[in-house]
């Protein structure tokens, strides 16, 4: 789950990591509000939109007075933001992030993250602050310093400190970055995150280390125990179709093809959407049922493959284990009876009970083309949306 | 023989008493696997499927021998549940268990350093060798025994390469799904130098999907170590960057972990590649014929 950046700031703040003083607006007023509360003669008017990229788009104004802070948040609010992230429909803009603006002198890049190789986790740090961090691991990776954490002992002070020397933090100002290190940390540890990362981490001309940026990203499976970081979900940033799937504990993700596709395990959904564009077809999803599906289930990922206006046909592939294809069929003829099914639909069935899953297909009052495998399924569906 | 277990393995099952761990106790039971007990803090000295239950797996162990054990225990609880099997030093602890937090999973790894019990998952669909040893979620009866080994990220994904391989007469020794996970057990190289050790398979599949390196590091030390041929298959070729998959561990991010890097590693290591998912099977025997050991590896 993504928060936005004034929300990771305030976690931040709460731990004492240092961030700019700042507020979050949802108007223009509010903006202006927000900027006189700061007293200072320069401001940051940053869009706050789930997206990285933003300076570069245009969503992040310098504001020389507070007349300038009410025409920036005029322009930025309700504004559609393109960035590499948001995809060419871009994101709208919703809420702003008001904050005093720094003398910055230097910029580094601070991250945390989970090492699948060392099931650990790392502490990752450059001097090449402000770049996109992939590119600096390809051009300079002998710019990036790591530190692997222990989860017993958790970060240790030397180990913030050397990573502190290594990226040439002015010597007079490694204890704060050792302590902001630590501090991060703690938020990682904390709230489940699964990345959080400072970029820029500045010092400024007033000799002060702190995160102009934050990216607080956290792991889904630990959300049970983080009633508070749920709270800062924001429905706007999020596809209303992942939304509703949600819901429904169907594992849902909009692409942007025609074929929509039912499939039971992650796998194997992964593998059908291969399938289908090996075929010359074009996937409008990833939707996964789960091992657990109901009727109900079932047609409720049908209704949501539905709503999608660009899906010209569905093909469902169950590879029925202890998931009984009877139960998916019986599914099946129900939501196409429910939702008024428009477009042609392929079945695949094998596994468990799959005699009795294609007789219940097969005496449905519904037009079902049925494939014997997956690749025949694949391109009969193919076939159809041509 | 086989990889891991065979029909001398005692098993013990963590959470027995949740619907789904009864469900498929019942259903190893069917398959022959010797469920010897059941673990449930509280439902000790009760009894479910004509398994004995105990309240801790140091008690259910004592009393019963087992060596392994499986784990349905819930999300916020089964990191726990799989410190306490290490702890009683189980040969090999098998985590159905899905959306385990990674933060969890990465203390267990740390606890479980230096001690002798193997994890295989979380979030897995178990391990079997068919004909004698069923643990985990798999259906059983898709499976036959035989010579070619499969070692998996995703479970519908072996289940599709089983039922490929079974309808084509070549049986399975094992199948182990090590889980979808980006903090799990055992890895790829682990199950392949236990293939590669294994007297009675003679060549092995190996499916992996989108995100992180390890199928990269198995094919390279596949190149080196591996007697047996591999036949290969990853997932998500045409899945976007930066959006998870199903599974936690499937994703590419920073440009990294993608399918085209991982077949092309592969390849460059003697790996056949399926080009799709149906014809897993297809490529294996092809393989065999290749390498003449087709007919041994072909069920009469």
């Amino acid at each position: 789950m993504n928060i936005h950046e004034y929300q990771g700031k305030e976690i931040l703040r709460q731990y004492g990591v240092a961030v700019p003083n700042g507020h979050a607006a949802f108007t223009a007023d509010e903006a202006v509000k927000a900027a006189e509360s700061l007293q200072q003669g320069v401001y940051v008017v940053k869009a706050q939109i789930h997206a990285g990229g933003r300076g570069k788009a245009g969503g992040v104004k310098i504001a020389k007075s507070i007349e300038e802070v009410r025409q920036y948040a005029e322009e930025l609010l309700g504004k559609t933001l393109v960035t590499h992230q948001t995809g060419p429909e871009g994101k709208v803009v919703n809420r702003l992030l008001v904050e005093e603006g720094c003398d910055i002198r230097k910029e580094y890049y601070i991250g945390l993250v989970q090492d699948r190789a060392t099931s650990r986790v790392v502490l990752m740090a450059s001097e090449e602050g402000g770049m996109d961090i992939e590119e600096v691991a390809e051009e300079t990776p002998e710019k990036i310093f790591k530190e692997v954490i222990d989860p017993v002992v958790g970060l240790t002070a030397f180990q913030a400190n050397r990573l502190a020397f290594n990226i040439n933090i002015p010597a007079k100002l490694v204890r704060q970055a050792v302590k902001f290190m630590m501090g991060l940390y703690k938020v990682y540890i904390d709230k489940d995150c699964s990345i959080a990362e400072i970029n820029p981490l500045v010092v400024t001309g007033d000799d002060k280390v702190m995160a102009l940026d934050a990216k607080l990203n956290f792991d889904g499976n630990g959300l049970f125990r983080q009633k508070d970081i749920l709270e800062l979900r924001d429905f706007d940033e999020e596809d209303q179709k992942e939304i509703e799937a949600s819901k429904y504990d169907l594992s849902y993700i909009s692409l942007t093809g025609n074929i929509g596709c039912m499939v039971n395990g992650a796998g194997l959904a992964m593998a059908t959407m291969d399938i289908i564009k090996h075929y010359g077809g074009d996937p409008a999803n990833f939707l996964d049922v789960g091992g657990g599906a109901t009727a109900e289930k079932v047609t409720e990922a049908f209704k949501i493959i539905l709503s999608d206006q660009n899906v010209k046909g569905i093909f469902v592939n169950i590879f029925g284990g202890i998931m009984k294809c009877d139960i998916i069929a019986n599914g099946v003829v129900e939501a196409a009876k429910q939702v008024g099914l428009n477009v042609p639909l392929v079945v695949r069935l094998e596994g468990t009970n799959v005699k009795e899953g294609k007789q219940i297909l097969a005496e449905a009052d519904i037009d079902i083309i049925s494939a014997d495998s997956m690749a025949d399924g694949a391109q009969k569906i193919v076939e159809q949306v041509r | 023989m086989s990889i891991f277990i065979d029909r001398q393995t005692k098993v013990i099952v963590q959470g027995i008493t949740g619907s789904t761990a009864l469900f498929h106790t019942k259903q190893m039971l069917e398959y022959g696997t010797a469920i010897v007990g059941g673990v449930t803090p509280g439902k000790g000295g009760t009894e479910v499927e004509g398994v004995k239950v105990f309240n801790t797996v140091e008690d259910a162990v004592k009393e019963t021998g087992a060596t392994v054990s499986v784990i349905y225990v819930p999300a916020p609880f089964a990191a726990d549940a799989i410190m306490e099997a290490v702890d009683s030093e189980l040969d090999l602890v098998i985590c159905i268990t899905e959306h385990i937090p990674v933060l969890d999973m990465v203390k267990v790894k740390r606890y479980m350093e230096g001690k002798k019990t193997r994890l295989i998952g979380p979030n897995c669909p178990g391990v079997i060798s068919p004909e004698e040893c069923k643990i985990g979620i798999m259906p059983g009866y898709i499976h036959k025994k035989g010579h070619v080994g499969v070692v998996s990220r995703s479970g519908t994904l072996t289940y599709e390469a089983v039922h490929q391989l079974s309808e084509a007469g070549i049986g399975q020794s094992t199948a182990v799904g090590i889980g979808g996970d980006p903090v799990n057990g055992t890895d790829f190289i682990d199950v392949l130098k236990a293939f590669n050790e294994d007297p009675d398979t003679y060549a092995v599949i190996m499916i992996g999907e989108i995100g992180g390196t390890a199928e990269e590091e198995a094919a390279l030390w596949a190149k080196e170590n591996m007697n047996k041929p591999i036949v290969g298959f990853i997932g998500g070729r045409t899945a976007p960057p930066g959006k998870r998959m199903g599974h936690a561990g499937a994703i590419i991010s920073g440009g990294k972990g993608t399918a085209a890097e991982k077949v092309s590693v592969m390849e460059s290591c003697g790996i056949s590649v399926a080009e799709t998912p149906s014809v897993m099977g297809e490529t294996l025997i092809k393989v065999l014929h290749e390498k003449g050991l087709y007919e041994s590896c072909k069920t009469h």
